[in-house]
């Protein structure tokens, strides 16, 4: 650790991994509900799993996304950290709001959480990911503008670097289209018009740069290939992702009740969206082949590495797939969408965060990477999370073309539910690798705690 | 990437296409707020609907539906159940749940009243009238 303030990374790191766990053991849960229906009924209805379940996954990815600036800032800027104990104290505000939250769903009637939460105030709940009472949006608000703030001073008085710039764009842009978390018009298009300002413009958009950034970061550490080149690849991969991705919102416009025009533009945009998600992959496996150094920890680069590829498949292939209006007629809001948005998620946010952990977490704890066998672990977690969430994402799409076909394409279409009794095979096989997940999860947080007989020095 | 192409210039590129981009954005959204009044039924928005959209939200509906197909895929689609089951129907059967079935997925009772049970199907009925450019493709959603 070169300066002392990156420490403050650690609480983070630790609690997104908690996190995790708890989102996966809610997916579990509903995994379950898909073919068990009356599974937990009436103690944890379906939406209520799924709120918990959505809404970990976007926490521990923020918890995640401010370990690694905390750490990675710094560094970059080669100064410390503008207030190490504002960070600390944002963290234990995120973490307790959070968990009050989630305690929120489990415990209370969502009608009633409205009510007592000022939600009569100013309507904001009650839609897909944005579930979160009213003082939880602001306080989501306040942490992100908290660590804004702090990220801003420490590259303000330290060296300027393209990927601490981009990473504090990428910050800046989540911040700002949070803020139409708030705006909900009685008007059902223009709420939904709005809605993905933030939810695409989120994850194919400003995230994008927040996982460029840390991408490129960990590169240059592990293969010490010159900065100059991956900054440079770095602007162009972002460029592609601004260029293609803003207008791309238009992939959720077809048939919501906008105008027809977005067909053509949302189509046509979205299509290019796999570019920049190409280049990150090819990227990656350049910069580790061009390597100038082989560093001790393995694991951290098969992690990037894997984070190229699989969000290229996830989000790449799988959102090509439903992405040209006339395919996404069938598709919309089918299985189909839970199979591409489970792999992008996946491929591009949850492994760029356990990456930058990956490469963080040992040196946090005094020593350049772990030993040898903690690594195996590591390596072993990895292929067990991403081969079986990859075949979940197989499995789901063998549902969800199955569902089209039956409910949609057919001369005589099927009802929604008689179709997913068709599906029960698929939902049960899911629910199994969904297991073997957990487990490379479970594998993943042991490897935490092999014991260090051969440590590697820094 | 050549030598001419220097990192300067890819961050140049990157600020003005991403500016550019994001103008164009904001264009396309400013016409169709102008265009939307055709085609959103927002003509039919009565203090009704936006009473039933309340109802629709703070019960969490669209943590197990999808709704014009966003939402979730654990229930039927909802856009258009006023089209497939009528008024009638949907009230009878929100006042039913749960059902009870053994093993069959599970629609929690939400104890609605009368004025909120009404205010909820005409929300459904002012959704069902939305022009989606013909989705679903037909009535099972
Ligand atoms: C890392 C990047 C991405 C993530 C995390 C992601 C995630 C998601 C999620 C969670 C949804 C479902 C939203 C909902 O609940 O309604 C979704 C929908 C969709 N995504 Fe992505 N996505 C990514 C990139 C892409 C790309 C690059 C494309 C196109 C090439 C794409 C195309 C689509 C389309 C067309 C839908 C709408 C599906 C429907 O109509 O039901 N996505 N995405
Ligand atoms: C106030 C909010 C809700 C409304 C207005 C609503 C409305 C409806 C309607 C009208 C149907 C009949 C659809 C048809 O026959 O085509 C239905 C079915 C269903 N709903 Fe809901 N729903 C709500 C919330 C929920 C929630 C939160 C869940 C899950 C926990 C859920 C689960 C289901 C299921 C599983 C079915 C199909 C049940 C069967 O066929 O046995 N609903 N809902
Ligand atoms: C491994 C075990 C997992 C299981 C069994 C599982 C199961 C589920 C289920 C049943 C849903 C609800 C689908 C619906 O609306 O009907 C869901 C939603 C979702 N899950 Fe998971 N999940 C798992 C892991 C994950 C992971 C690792 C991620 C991301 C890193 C993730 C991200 C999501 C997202 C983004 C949604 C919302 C999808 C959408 O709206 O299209 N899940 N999950
Ligand atoms: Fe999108």
């Amino acid at each position: 650790m070169k300066y002392a303030s990156q420490a403050v990374a650690k609480p983070y790191f630790i609690a997104a991994i908690a996190l995790f766990l708890g989102q996966i053991l809610f997916g579990l849960i509903m995994g379950l509900q898909y073919v068990v229906g009356d599974f937990l009924f009436p103690a944890i209805p379906f939406n209520v799993a799924r709120m918990v379940h959505t809404n970990l996954l976007i926490v521990w990815l923020l918890f995640g996304f401010m370990g690694a600036s905390y750490y990675l800032i710094p560094e970059e800027s080669e100064t410390e950290l503008f207030s190490p104990k504002l960070a600390i104290i944002t963290f234990w505000v995120f973490l307790v709001a959070g968990a009050i939250t989630v305690l929120g769903y489990l415990m209370v009637p969502y009608a009633s959480l409205a009510k007592w939460t000022g939600n009569d105030l100013l309507n904001t709940m009650g839609r897909e990911f944005l579930e979160q009472p009213l003082p939880t949006k602001v306080g989501i608000v306040l942490v992100a503008l908290s660590w804004l703030f702090n990220i801003v001073m420490t590259v303000l008085k330290g060296r300027k670097t393209a990927i601490s710039m981009v990473l504090t764009l990428g910050m800046l842009g989540l911040a700002a289209f949070w803020l139409f978390s708030f705006y909900n018009p009685v008007n059902l298009v223009k709420d939904k018009f709005y809605w993905w300002w933030v939810v695409h413009l989120w994850v194919e958009g400003v995230w994008e740069l927040i996982l460029g950034a840390m991408l490129a970061f960990v590169l240059i550490k592990v293969t010490g290939v010159d900065r100059e080149v991956i900054e440079k690849w770095l602007y162009v991969i972002i460029t592609m992702t601004l260029v293609t991705g803003i207008i791309g919102t238009g992939h959720h416009y077809f048939y919501i009740g906008l105008p027809e025009y977005w067909l053509w533009w949302g189509s046509i945009f979205s299509a290019l969206e796999p570019i920049p998600f190409l280049m990150m992959t090819i990227f990656a496996f350049n910069m580790v082949n061009k390597r100038r150094r082989d560093h001790p920890n393995k694991a951290a680069v098969i992690w990037a590495l894997g984070t190229s590829v699989v969000a290229f498949l996830g989000a790449g292939l799988w959102g090509f797939l439903h992405t040209l209006a006339p395919v996404n007629y069938y598709t919309h809001g089918t299985q189909l969408t839970a199979a591409h948005g489970h792999l992008a998620f996946y491929g591009a946010y949850a492994l760029v965060v356990l990456t930058m952990i990956s490469y963080a977490m040992p040196i946090l704890r005094g020593r350049a990477a772990n030993s040898e066998k903690a690594q195996v672990m590591e390596m072993w977690s990895f292929w067990l999370m991403t081969v079986s969430m990859f075949v979940i994402a197989l499995l789901l799409t063998g549902a969800g073309i199955v569902q089209v076909w039956l409910q949609r394409v057919s001369e005589t279409p099927m009802g929604f539910m008689a179709v997913q009794d068709q599906l029960a095979i698929f939902y049960w096989a899911r629910e199994a690798v969904g297991v073997v997940f957990l487990i490379g999860l479970l594998l993943y947080i042991w490897s935490f705690f092999v014991k260090d007989k051969s440590p590697v020095l820094a | 990437m050549s030598a001419i192409f220097t990192k300067s210039m890819a961050r140049n590129v990157f600020y003005g296409g991403g500016v550019f981009f994001f103008l164009l954005f904001l264009a396309l959204t400013f016409d169709s707020m102008r265009v939307l009044p055709t085609r959103d039924n927002s003509q039919n928005i009565t203090a009704n609907v936006e009473h039933g959209k309340k109802v629709w939200e703070t019960n969490n509906c669209i943590g197990c539906h999808t709704l014009l197909g966003e939402g979730a895929y654990f229930a039927p689609e909802l856009g258009n159940v006023y089209k497939r089951r009528g008024p009638a129907f949907i009230k009878g059967w929100i006042q039913g749940m749960p059902t009870g079935v053994p093993g069959r997925r599970q629609m929690p009772q939400f104890n609605l009243t009368e004025q909120e049970l009404d205010d909820l199907i005409e929300f459904l009925k002012y959704t069902s009238e939305i022009d989606t450019n013909n989705w679903p493709p037909n009535i099972e959603g």
